[in-house]
């Protein structure tokens, strides 16, 4: 095995259950999913 | 669109539009480059030329690695396509809720730092602190028009905010006593140099407040070179064991030690470390933001070791943590698997519709890097957005915006940018400020590295 995938959120999947708005404010990598 | 790259001993390879990580040895870093333009035989070939010596490169295994590369692709893992532009075209049709606020509380302060963006906390304009009367109608405007949003953001900021404590502690209480009507959740933010702090501030913050950003530049000659009071008198070493004292007490909660650096410390590592050094565990050390032409300003020729530094902080970074003594670095703290969804990732900030800046008097601005600018003036606390026509343009400011982004591998972590940043360099918010992309991707490189080498050890 010449590759590892490592884990990750899957962004397409965020397209049907992301958006809620939730999250903080960035003031976005280090932000987390609320 | 891939992006691939090298660092500290791992081959990192990123799949841009489904934020997959990949660690790959050298002979599959090799054939993901070449996947897309040759033919298979071609890269087995290829491989076999530059590895044919290796005993553990064989053809067999040559292609078995690249159906793993073909898998990868059929899985959507690798060479992706982007499916996600079509959001981005419906981000005018975005309510029009706030779910975040500056509150500039104090525009004035205690200390006269030469390079700081807010004009020694003026922002250009007259010294003014905000009254409760005028904080009360703001928080009351981000309640009434946060529509569902459960969570609700203030940020204590100024100028110097304790200069006005009073009137925060008064908004808190304020905020607090309507959360459960209103069915909200304040989180509060105060953003202090640490001059006024004392006991009775620290116990206050530390019951009340989610987050402190506590100012400190580093060694105590690159803090005092510019962090001066009004006499012109150096303040680490009056404001060090108070901000020590508020770290120690804050416990689990957070706290960010919060430094800038310039051209004349573009070594910021060594301030970066001494900070870690002296017992704060949670730290931040961002670029400076002045105009091309300062003293203070970084420089193109200063490109190339503020890179070397990234990579110097993210190896010492993996080596405290195994030796027991780890810290964070704001810009380093990323989750991949519990990070933010794709429609935060193409709409960035939210600065200008649902992120918002209050002045002392109640005038509403787009974030805090545009008061005072009367070209980005949207309204008032009373009234609402009233330049209903700028909100609009915020709204548009996300990754698709900016052509510049249409090619970056790295647009989905940084969303197009700071619009003020993208402002001050480009005349545009839809701009962008291509020093601060320089520094943001060798930051994300550097923080990905760091998330593989946990992986790792896992």
């Amino acid at each position: 095995k010449r590759i590892k995938t490592v884990e990750t959120r899957d962004l397409k999947a965020s397209v049907k259950t992301g958006g809620c708005g939730e999250c903080q404010t960035s003031c976005v990598a280090n932000q987390l999913c609320e | 669109m891939i992006h691939q790259y090298k660092l500290n001993g791992y081959n990192i390879v990123l799949d841009v539009n489904s934020g997959s990580v990949h660690v790959v040895d050298e002979v599959a870093y090799d054939m993901i480059a070449l996947y897309e333009t040759h033919t298979g035989d071609q890269i087995v070939a290829a491989m076999l030329e530059k590895y044919g010596d290796r005993e553990d490169v064989t053809e067999a295994d040559l292609r078995e690695c690249l159906d793993d590369i073909r898998s990868l692709k059929d899985a959507g893992k690798l060479f992706s396509q982007d499916m996600y532009a079509g959001l981005a075209f419906d981000f005018k049709k975005r309510t029009n809720e706030v779910k975040a606020l500056c509150l500039h509380v104090a525009h004035t302060c205690n200390l006269n730092c030469s390079y700081c963006f807010a004009s020694q906390g003026k922002y250009h304009g007259e010294r003014a602190l905000m009254s409760f009367e005028v904080g009360k109608r703001a928080l009351d405007f981000l309640v009434e028009n946060s529509g569902k949003r459960t969570n609700l953001e203030v940020d204590f900021f100024g100028g110097e905010p304790l200069m006005n404590w009073q009137v925060v502690k008064d908004l808190v209480a304020y905020a607090r006593s309507i959360e459960a009507e209103k069915h909200k959740k304040f989180r509060f933010t105060l953003t202090t140099n640490g001059v006024l702090v004392d006991d009775e501030v620290i116990d206050f913050a530390n019951r009340e407040m989610n987050n402190v950003v506590m100012s400190i530049d580093g060694r105590p000659e690159v803090h005092d070179r510019f962090r001066v009071d009004l006499a012109g008198r150096g303040s680490y070493e009056m404001i060090v064991p108070k901000f020590l004292e508020f770290a120690k007490k804050r416990g689990e909660r957070d706290y960010y030690v919060r430094g800038t650096y310039t051209h004349y410390n573009t070594d910021f590592t060594e301030d970066i470390f001494h900070l870690a050094d002296l017992g704060f565990t949670k730290l931040s050390m961002e670029p400076v933001v002045c105009a091309p032409g300062d003293p203070c300003a970084l420089t193109e020729e200063d490109l190339p070791v503020l890179f070397e530094q990234y990579e110097i902080l993210a190896k010492e970074m993996l080596k405290r943590e195994k030796e027991g003594r780890p810290f964070t670095f704001y810009h380093y703290m990323i989750d991949l698997t519990h990070g933010p969804c794709i429609y935060k990732r193409i709409s960035g900030c939210g600065s200008g519709t649902e992120y918002l800046a209050v002045t002392p008097w109640g005038d509403l601005y787009p974030c805090h890097q545009f008061v005072g600018d009367e070209r980005y003036l949207m309204g008032n606390i009373w009234d609402g957005v009233t330049n209903t026509a700028l909100r609009d343009d915020f709204k548009l400011c996300n990754v698709y915006a900016r052509r510049e982004c249409d090619d970056c591998w790295a647009r989905l972590y940084c969303s197009g940018g700071c619009a003020a940043n993208a402002y001050h360099a480009s005349g545009s918010i839809r701009g962008v400020y291509p020093y601060g992309c320089e520094l943001f991707k060798k930051r994300m490189e550097c923080a990905i590295m760091m998330q593989a080498a946990r992986a790792e050890e896992e």
